[in-house]
């Protein structure tokens, strides 16, 4: 595991067992500020669950989550206060409109001058004329970027995005990438990201966490995996992974 | 517990009922048509009996109204459960710095606003069709709806934790598990009707007192202390096993990843 020394999060040997069934497996990674890190890998690698494993929705079997320093389970609304989350599977209320649930949300987080946190982050995400929509009437892209908008009201330290692109056409897509790189750029938001789009991790991830099983079998850049699997495309680092990834496992563990 | 954020969650549901025709005219639409229902029913028995049973009206519908207070804070905790799970909002809710009983104040608050506009409403109802007046059991009007409430909270906190537990499968339990109770509460007959056995279950549910209570009040204008006592020492009980209930199986969700499941079903 590689140490930072101003990590925002910290994961320490990580395991969640499900009835017998080891969906997270001793995993340990740090975030530092500014960095945005990838968690890939195949369905039920692992990947939600180390999501909702740090956000507290879920309790570990063993292991420690540090976000700011502070442990997670004994300090999670402080923590949570300053983080955020976005998944693809996650709606806000339909009858409301955008500017209502954004309103709400950042009351919930204690977002000072609101109102004008909301106007600004409309903007970045280039939805400001959906302000008065109800949430229910957009189309799912348009429901991914009001998401993102949600996800960035509070100006998080850390954010932690699940397929924040998986709905968005290549146009928007392209544009949400770039706003999060500018993001981190600017304000140096770490994030930890997952995607199934390789595009996404190269184009956004400073590092990538390869997931099979619950383990991390590959970790470094996106150029240190394409070196390291003597592949052209992480699209094939993948495919490998989930197809092979047994073999790797036990290759990384000698 | 932070007031404001429940103020804030508070203010999310009103903003959902504003927006939402639907909605609004479900907290008028059951109540008044079971209004309708009981009260036709009732005028239609006192004229067959001849004014066998006195005061048919002023019982049944009493009864109907007060049920209707436990009913609609049950549902008021459930509903509003259940509609972050439909809409996939929950996980956005713990995922932001609020606390389960942050959330559950919220529900039960909001539940007893709509409990409030029901209730006037059906009172301003009974008066105009049937003549009732709600507001003739007086200062034990106070004491009922107390122990009424805290029933609905309790209930509503155990369907609630069923609910997280077993998942939307469950969730025909948000409307079934008042209706349990209802046979056994005396809530349109006294106790004594029922036999021995069941006598026993009735009184160990908390609003039989209040129903017994209520008969007694209009009857002879008596109120029992010793049934209120009773009423809220069981109502103690069970918002105490209710809460336990709802932490642990809070606790059995985190334990076993039921909130994203719920949320992704």
């Amino acid at each position: 595991m590689r140490r930072c020394e101003d990590a925002v999060l910290r994961v320490h040997e990580l395991t969640k067992v499900f009835d017998g069934i080891v969906a997270v497996d001793r995993v340990s990674f740090s975030i530092s500020r500014g960095e945005i890190v990838g968690l890939l890998g195949a369905n039920g690698a692992g990947k939600t669950t180390t999501l909702h494993l740090i956000l507290g929705l879920i309790r570990p079997t063993s292991g420690r989550i540090e976000i700011f320093g502070r442990d997670i389970e004994r300090h999670r609304i402080e923590i949570l206060r300053r983080m955020n989350f976005s998944s693809v599977g996650v709606n806000l209320p339909p009858n409301l409109t955008v500017w209502e649930n954004l309103w709400l949300f950042a009351q919930l987080y204690g977002v000072s001058r609101a109102q004008e946190r909301i106007a600004e982050v409309l903007e970045l995400l280039e939805i400001a004329h959906l302000r008065d929509a109800r949430t229910g009437r957009l189309s799912s892209g348009e429901m991914t970027r009001v998401n993102l908008c949600k996800a960035l009201l509070n100006d998080p330290e850390l954010l932690l995005l699940d397929e924040p692109t998986a709905s968005l056409d290549p146009n928007i897509a392209d544009k949400v990438r770039r706003l999060l790189r500018q993001i981190q750029r600017e304000r140096r938001i770490a994030m930890l990201y997952t995607s199934h789009n390789m595009r996404d991790i190269e184009e956004v991830c400073d590092r990538i966490l390869f997931l099979h099983q619950g383990r991390i079998i590959a970790e470094g850049s996106p150029r240190e995996i394409l070196e390291h699997f003597r592949t052209r495309t992480l699209e094939e680092v993948f495919i490998r992974i989930a197809r092979s990834g047994e073999i790797l496992v036990s290759q990384r563990e000698r | 517990m932070n007031l404001r954020r429940v103020g804030i969650l508070v203010l999310r549901y009103a903003f959902v009922y504003r927006r939402s025709v639907i909605r609004l005219v479900e907290v008028w639409f059951w109540p008044t048509m079971e209004l309708l229902l009981w009260g036709y029913v009732t005028l239609f028995l006192q004229r067959v009996g001849e004014g066998a049973v006195p005061r048919l009206v002023t019982f049944l519908i009493g009864a109907m109204i007060l049920w209707d207070v436990l009913y609609r804070a049950q549902q008021g905790i459930t509903l509003s459960f259940l509609e972050d799970v439909w809409v996939r909002n929950l996980l956005n809710i713990f995922c932001a710095p609020v606390r389960l009983s942050e959330y559950i104040a919220a529900t039960f608050l909001f539940g007893l606003v709509r409990v409030g506009v029901t209730l006037i409403s059906l009172a301003a109802l009974a008066w105009g069709l049937y003549h009732f007046d709600l507001f003739e059991m007086g200062f034990a009007l106070i004491p009922f709806m107390v122990n009424l409430l805290i029933l609905g909270l309790a209930l509503g906190v155990i369907t609630t934790a069923i609910i997280l537990r077993f998942g939307q499968a469950a969730e025909a339990l948000a409307w079934a598990v008042p209706f349990l109770l209802q046979p056994f509460a005396a809530v349109f007959y006294p106790v004594s009707v029922l036999p021995p056995s069941l006598q026993v279950i009735a009184r160990a549910i908390p609003c039989t007192y209040v129903f017994e209570g209520m008969r007694e009040v209009l009857r002879t204008g008596t109120f029992r202390w010793d049934h209120f006592g009773w009423a809220l020492g069981l109502n103690a009980l069970y918002l105490g096993l209710g809460l336990w209930l709802l932490v642990r199986m809070f606790d059995l969700a985190r334990e076993r990843g039921l909130l994203g499941r719920l949320t992704m079903q």
